[in-house]
């Protein structure tokens, strides 16, 4: 089990997420977008989405540094695993509370307007209370990690991580005796990327930062 | 290129900035592009139009993606006609482009669907006995059977059904009806077969085929206006569109042209730039408003007025001042003007009575044929009496000399008609003309305006006559109608006469002031400007009218105001001018063409026809609440004496005399009759003429409650009767489905009884009188709703069919795009799949069986000669003498197992009496062979009409008006009786002839046909009465001219012998029902209830629609005044109910400055499916515009076998107006709305 979910499942996970993504880029690309409900209701969104992207986008960014940076560069850079374990809970404590806030207003309103109800799909749903679960999870681990504030902990995710973006064997070895909380967090956060492609959580990859250098009038070419 | 590659190639891609870096050119991938360009690809285009009810006949292009309707557009591609004229197209509106909607839409009828608790019921029912027919009538025997069905009509309760089962039922059911009542019980109702001609004839066909009754719905919808069978002898006939861009001064009085006429406006607006001057006539700021230089608003209902003071400037300054050279010419020759009426002594004074006749005289004045229907003139240069051609007797039994160039019959030269014996006069006499507007109105709305009494004498110049010895005063009617109009002659004088506009002396433009509001000084500025534009021009001016003026009681007097205008003015007959009544879609084209078709003449005759307001006004028993008596409208100088009873009496009574047609017929089934008169050895029609006058035999029209006489299975389809037409909405719920209903009122009970003289009372009244009610349709209409068996047809983009209009000269077709969606049938293969279940079930119920069939006497026959006087055989005043003093009867074998093989064949009687129709007939024989060919032969040698399209061909090919070969024969059968020379109108175009196919290829113009009074040819526009002023046609009138004196005895009695303004009647509905609106604090107003046809749908059609509800209200709705709006505290958008005793409605209010205080408008044909409340005052559901409404018959539009006063279908008979109404309005607050969503627990409880 141990060895599934932490040495196969995050391949398949991501294989999915890049192949999937790529096809529906590809292939339907009216259908990636944000699906954005704000036509249908301004309230609670502006608020809640804002106070939600804002912590999703730090939290997002935190996984991505703190995982993948090779124990390395911390070590050159004078680091330590303490220092780094008690940045990361502060900043991911408050981008945490600020996103959870977000998400209980978003999917408050998703659930209870009878308009955005009625346009949502599973989907819409789904994706918003995983996500509220796995950050619960992730709430919920910095309980844990106040325990041992010496972050060796933490770098045994660091290592599982980088062992599996770099393809060796054995990284399930390091998740063998961490906290049920972890791998539940660490399992669902593989799922949702299992599950992304499907999502509206596709939106993430795109962002229009062009449309802001553009020039006005843009006339394409005829294909060749 | 991949769009995920263009991601990652994006910073090497070549890229070109222009515009100073304002633009780039970019070569990425453009695959994207394709779900745009896809979006408005489609597999093909499909010429269709849509079969609705709204006279545009449009061209549109239906377009199909993988199999689905996608969209339609609008076609461009109708042929040219002239230089001169501007374009017919684009022709459509918003409703039809927004048709495609309902083909995949939630409203649209898939399967079959049947009433679940008669399903069961049938089911036992077969168990137990097997057969089906014995099936059906144990049903039927049972009461309570009958009622646990019927009571639920209209509460839901459908279950889906497959084809072979309904129709099992349905021909069940029929053939028991046939059997133990007759075929005359089972009814058929639709509307309008110009709209899809086929689908129209499937129906109508099947029923004239077992013996069943089609009826009426022109003189129904009110959209008739009789006035136009008693002026021209002609149902209506009418100016396409284009020819109003020919016109020099248009007055567009109570029509509403840019929302009821949306695709011919644009002529209106061209006609505008062309320099046509314009008037507007409506009582509220409507959308035709804006095209008006001049806008008049008269109170609604009071338009005759109007007309009566515009006559009297046009009279005075045209006609009497300054003789207009033109006008005096026409009306000479086309006009009665000219002719001679006798003056009758009645009461101590004269009065206008017959026009005068050959057989007045010694010897008939030599005349043989016909001598009392040769109408009598003097010729103004000898001062001898002359019997002029073209009057109606020399329409019958002689040949050459109908025709109306004005010629002496004796002497075949031509003659000057004398108009005004002032200065010839024997003597001058006072003569009395009946006044109406005198009388105070229930609710003081309509002004009365009191002249000097109820009956105002003038003075008239007279001849004597030697009579047979007898000294007798005659005048003409040019005399007659100077005085009727009030105007003082030189050398007249005498009271009631005005020599001055400014005098308020009945009909000055003064005098209409307090009744119509309207200024003098306005309507004397559009007399003159009207009558002078058509001086100038010589007939160039014209009236454009609809249904606003004719929906009134008194909407012949609206009418006749109007037409004396254009007659006065010589304007009908020439083009740009003349009198255009744009209401439904009537004008079917190839009619002579479809008739054997649709009443199945190729098999048997006659068909059996009804004229549907006389028959829903007996058999919802609305006679039964009715306020109005014959003494309230009869006129002052009537003979009092001959009119007891109640209008129901006088319809019986003109039924027994012929003149109006009956369903149910006879109080016996008529297979019986034949088969006793057989029995004993006698002739069928003896044997019924014995025991009718024995009395021993009843006609069913007596006794309309007695089971006997119940009609038993109703078919409805290419309609919504019951959400749209049905007056009295709440009566047909009551008495004819017997199901929840809203009525208030009580019926007439005691006094009822009392007061009738001819129908039988039963104290209880019967409530469900049909055993069956069988609607096909492709949307669930209200209809829908209220019935027990309900068929999916294809809609108008499924289905292969005809259509024409009389707004444009071309043929339309409707053609299949796609095939019938889910399970739906064109209305051709349902009534064929009929067809042929009832043949195989009638095998050992019924075979080849003889029959009796009643028909009326009929226009445009030798009959309409038949009774000069009013006699009744009833009343032992004459013998009875079928087609003389009675109902023509005639013995009739039909071959019930055989209806299948005739429903798709073209029958024998073709060849063996030809082909025609209004009164002119021909042989048919070359294309009828032809038909063989084109169709093939079935095995007995008859010409297939298998499909649709079989069925269109035998249209187009027996029809002048799409076979040149044809309309040369029919003009040559003309040229016969006017002894004239017809065929060089047709002639030019003898080759053409025109297929289905052709007309799918472009719309096609028309043929010129005698059938019709204008002409469509390279240099006019069709122009009703152009071929009766430019060939000199006798119009199929008494005179032959334009009849502007009607002297049959009911027209006198009840005071129409001449136009006048008549206000509106009472109807008494609101009076008892004012303790029943809620608290007595509740503030209320009355108001006069109009119902115009509406903006967002075009009758009931497409007011479902999604996006018509999008672009109204999204529901039921009212407008009212901000006047009548405070007074009953409502504001704009409140929810309000409209109740009088008829019934109740539950809108919102639309508060707006548009409608004139006293009035509330509710467009007509708003479904009751969508978004309607329950009313507090009924309990039941918010009804339908016509909840509060109930017909009421008039007298005059009973008369029949009487030249141009004779019936015919759809062209004479009574009218259900209903206008002049009023209903109490009160708001509804919105925590009271009951949405009724709860009923299903309410039934479960009970």
């Amino acid at each position: 089990m141990n060895f599934f979910l932490f040495q196969i499942f995050p391949y398949i996970a991501i294989a999915v997420l890049l192949l999937g993504s790529l096809l529906r880029f590809d292939r339907d690309p009216y259908s990636w977008r944000s699906k954005s409900s704000q036509l249908l209701r301004r309230k609670q969104l502006i608020v809640g989405s804002v106070l939600f992207h804002l912590g999703i986008i730090t939290i997002l960014f935190g996984h991505i540094v703190g995982l993948l940076t090779p124990i390395a560069i911390f070590d050159a850079l004078g680091i330590t695993h303490s220092a780094k374990q008690i940045l990361a809970i502060a900043a991911g404590g408050i981008a945490g509370v600020f996103c959870f806030i977000g998400i209980i207003m978003l999917l408050h309103r998703r659930l209870f307007d009878p308009r955005i109800r009625a346009t949502s799909s599973f989907a819409d749903i789904a994706v918003l209370v995983l996500l509220l679960a796995q950050l619960s999870l992730g709430m919920y681990s910095i309980v844990i990690s106040l325990q041992h504030l010496d972050g060796y902990e933490m770098v045994k995710f660091m290592n599982w991580a980088q062992h599996i973006a770099t393809f060796r064997s054995g990284a399930h070895e390091f998740l063998a005796d961490v906290d049920i909380v972890f791998k539940l967090h660490i399992a669902l956060g593989l799922f949702i990327m299992f599950i992304w492609p499907f999502t509206r959580l596709v939106h993430v990859f795109s962002a229009p930062v062009g449309f802001v250098f553009r020039p006005y009038q843009i006339v394409r070419k005829r294909e060749t | 290129m991949s769009y995920f590659i263009d991601r990652i190639t994006y910073f090497a891609q070549n890229r070109e900035k222009f515009s100073d870096g304002h633009g780039i050119t970019t070569s990425e991938n453009r695959a994207w592009e394709e779900a745009y360009r896809g979006r408005w690809a489609h597999d093909k285009v499909v010429r269709s139009t849509h079969g609705v009810n709204c006279t545009g006949s449009c061209s549109w292009k239906i377009y199909v993606k993988n199999g689905l309707i996608t969209w339609e557009t609008q076609q461009t591609d109708y042929p040219r006609t002239r230089p001169d004229l501007p374009n017919h197209e684009p022709r459509g509106c918003a409703r039809g482009a927004s048709y495609s909607w309902y083909i995949y839409s939630a409203s649209r009828l898939k399967y079959p669907l049947i009433r679940k608790r008669l399903l069961k019921m049938w089911r036992r029912m077969k168990q137990q006995y097997g057969d089906p027919v014995d099936s059906w009538k144990a049903i039927q025997a049972d009461p309570a059977l009958r009622a646990e069905y019927q009571e639920v009509r209209g509460k839901g309760g459908f279950v889906r059904a497959d084809w072979d089962e309904v129709n099992e039922i349905i021909a069940a059911s029929n053939i028991h009806t046939i059997k133990e009542h007759g075929p005359d019980r089972v009814i058929g109702f639709s509307p309008i077969p110009a709209m899809s001609m086929v689908s129209y004839a499937a129906g109508s066909r099947y029923l004239s085929l077992i013996g069943g009754v089609c009826m009426s719905f022109y003189d129904w919808y009110c959209d008739l206006p009789p006035a136009s069978p008693q002026t021209w002898g002609e149902q209506t006939d009418v100016p396409e569109s284009a020819d109003w861009y020919n016109s020099g001064f248009i007055i567009m009085w109570g029509s509403n042209v840019p929302q009821t006429r949306t695709p011919d406006a644009h002529f209106m607006t061209e006609a505008r730039y062309k320099g046509t001057q314009v008037v507007t006539i409506t009582p509220d700021y409507s959308e035709a408003s804006k095209f008006g230089d001049i806008w008049l608003n008269p109170k609604q209902g009071t338009d005759a007025a109007v007309g009566m003071a515009m006559g009297h400037v046009i009279l005075k300054e045209f006609h009497l001042d300054n003789v207009s050279e033109y006008f005096d010419d026409y009306t000479r020759k086309y006009s009665d003007f000219s002719f001679l009426v006798k003056l009758e002594k009645r009461d101590g004074r004269y009065v206008p009575g017959r026009m005068l006749r050959a057989s007045d005289f010694d010897e008939n004045l030599g005349h043989e044929n016909n001598p009392d229907w040769k109408t009598i003139c003097l010729d103004e240069k000898t001062g001898d009496v002359v019997v002029p051609t073209g009057s109606i007797g020399f329409r019958w039994g002689e040949e050459g000399k109908w025709n109306i160039l004005p010629t002496d019959s004796k002497t075949k030269q031509e003659f000057l008609p004398q108009k005004t014996l002032l200065g010839s006069e024997d003597d001058i006499l006072e003569v009395g003309f009946p006044y109406f507007a005198n009388a105070e109105h229930e609710h003081g709305y309509f002004e009365s305006n009191q002249q000097s009494g109820d009956v105002l004498e003038r003075k008239l110049p007279v001849k004597y006559l030697d009579l047979n010895g007898e000294k007798v005063a005659v005048v003409t009617v040019f005399d007659l109608t100077c005085a009727n109009y009030g105007i003082e002659r030189e050398g007249l004088g005498g009271d009631n006469v005005a020599s001055d506009y400014a005098q308020n002396i009945a009909y000055t433009p003064k005098w209409q002031e307090s009744i119509t509001g309207v200024s003098a000084d306005k309507i004397i500025q559009v007399a003159r400007e009207f009558a002078r534009n058509a001086d100038v021009t010589k007939g160039k001016s014209m009236i454009i009218i609809g249904a606003a003026m004719n929906h009134w009681y008194h909407m012949d007097m609206n009418y006749r105001a109007c037409i004396n205008m254009l007659v006065f003015c010589g304007c009908v007959g020439q083009s740009g001018g003349g009198w255009s009544h744009y209401v439904g879609q009537e004008k079917l084209r190839p009619q002579t063409g479809w008739l054997p078709l649709a009443f199945a003449l190729d098999w048997t005759r006659p068909p059996r026809q009804q004229n549907s307001t006389s028959f829903f006004y007996a058999h919802t028993d609305q006679w039964r609440y009715e306020t109005l008596g014959v003494g309230d409208i009869l006129s002052p100088t009537a003979d009092k004496k001959r009119w007891e009873g109640t209008l129901i009496d006088c319809n019986i009574r003109a039924e027994r005399m012929g003149w109006l047609p009956s369903a149910p017929q006879l109080q016996e089934n008529p297979l019986e009759l034949v088969k006793q008169a057989e029995k004993a050895d006698k002739d069928p029609v003896e044997y019924v003429v014995d025991r009718l006058s024995s009395g021993s035999l009843r006609m069913s029209c007596e006794d309309p409650d007695n089971p006997d006489n119940w009609p038993r299975n109703l078919f409805v389809w290419r309609s919504n009767l019951l959400g749209s037409s049905g007056k009295g909405h709440e009566y047909f719920l009551k008495h004819f489905l017997g199901t929840q209903h809203g009525v208030q009122g009580e019926d007439l009970g005691e006094k009822g009884r009392a007061a009738s003289t001819d129908v039988v009372w039963h104290d209880q009244a019967p409530e469900g009188k049909l055993d069956l009610v069988v609607t096909l349709d492709f949307r669930m209409s209200t209809t829908c709703m209220y019935s027990d068996i309900v068929l999916p047809t294809a809609s108008w983009y499924e289905k292969n069919d005809l259509n024409t209009s009389d707004m444009h000269p071309f043929i339309h077709p409707l053609s299949k795009a796609i095939d019938p969606v889910w399970q739906s049938r064109s209305d051709w293969d349902i009534y064929k799949g009929l067809a042929k279940k009832f043949s195989e079930l009638s095998v050992g119920h019924l075979g080849k069986e003889k029959e009796i069939v009643l028909t009326p006497i009929q226009h445009d026959t030798p009959g309409e000669l038949a009774q000069v006087d009013v006699k009744e055989w009833r009343k032992g005043e004459c013998e009875l003498i079928p087609g003389k003093t009675a109902p023509a009867m005639k013995v009739v074998e039909r071959d019930f197992p055989a209806t299948y093989e005739r429903f798709t064949s073209l029958g024998p009687l073709l060849e063996k009496l030809g082909n025609g129709g209004k009164g002119i007939g021909w042989n048919t024989d070359p294309e009828v062979a032809f038909l063989k060919e084109l169709n093939g032969e079935n095995k007995a040698g008859y010409a297939k009409i298998e499909t649709d399209i079989d069925a269109a061909e035998v249209v187009l090919t027996l029809a002048p008006e799409t076979n040149g070969e044809v309309a040369v024969k029919a003009w040559a059968a003309l040229s016969k009786m006017t002894g004239r020379e017809h065929t060089h109108l047709a002639k030019p175009k003898e080759e053409e002839k025109i297929r289905f196919r052709d007309i799918q290829a472009q719309p096609r113009k028309i043929i010129s046909s005698p059938t019709w009074s204008g002409l469509e040819s390279e240099h006019v526009c069709y122009n009703a009465g152009y071929t009766n002023v430019h060939e000199y046609i006798p119009w199929r009138t008494l005179t032959g001219r334009q009849q502007l004196y009607q002297d049959h005895p009911w027209m006198l009695d009840f005071g129409e012998g001449l136009v006048s303004y008549r206000p509106p009647i009472n109807t008494a509905t609101v009076e008892s029902m004012l303790e029943k609106h809620g608290s007595a604090e509740t503030p209320y107003v009355t108001l006069n209830f109009i119902t115009p046809h509406q903006k967002w749908g075009i009758h009931s059609t497409y007011s479902d629609n999604l996006h018509m509800l999008t672009l109204s209200r999204g529901g039921p709705i009212v407008w009212m005044s901000e006047t009548d709006a405070k007074l009953a505290d409502i504001r704009d958008n409140d929810w309000v109910e409209v109740f009088n005793t008829n019934g109740a409605i539950t809108a919102r209010a639309v508060v707006s400055q548009r409608v004139n205080d006293g009035m509330l408008m509710m467009y007509h044909a708003q479904e009751k499916i969508v978004n309607t409340p329950g009313s507090k005052i009924t309990g039941a559901r918010g009804g339908i515009h016509n909840s509060v409404t109930r017909a009421t018959v008039k007298p005059t539009h009973m008369v029949g076998a009487y030249a141009q006063q004779s019936y015919g279908f759809n062209y004479y008979g009574t009218v259900g107006s209903n206008r002049d109404e009023f209903v109490v309005v009160r708001k509804i607050e919105d925590q009271d709305i009951d949405w009724m969503e709860g009923s299903a627990e309410i039934e479960v409880a009970k």
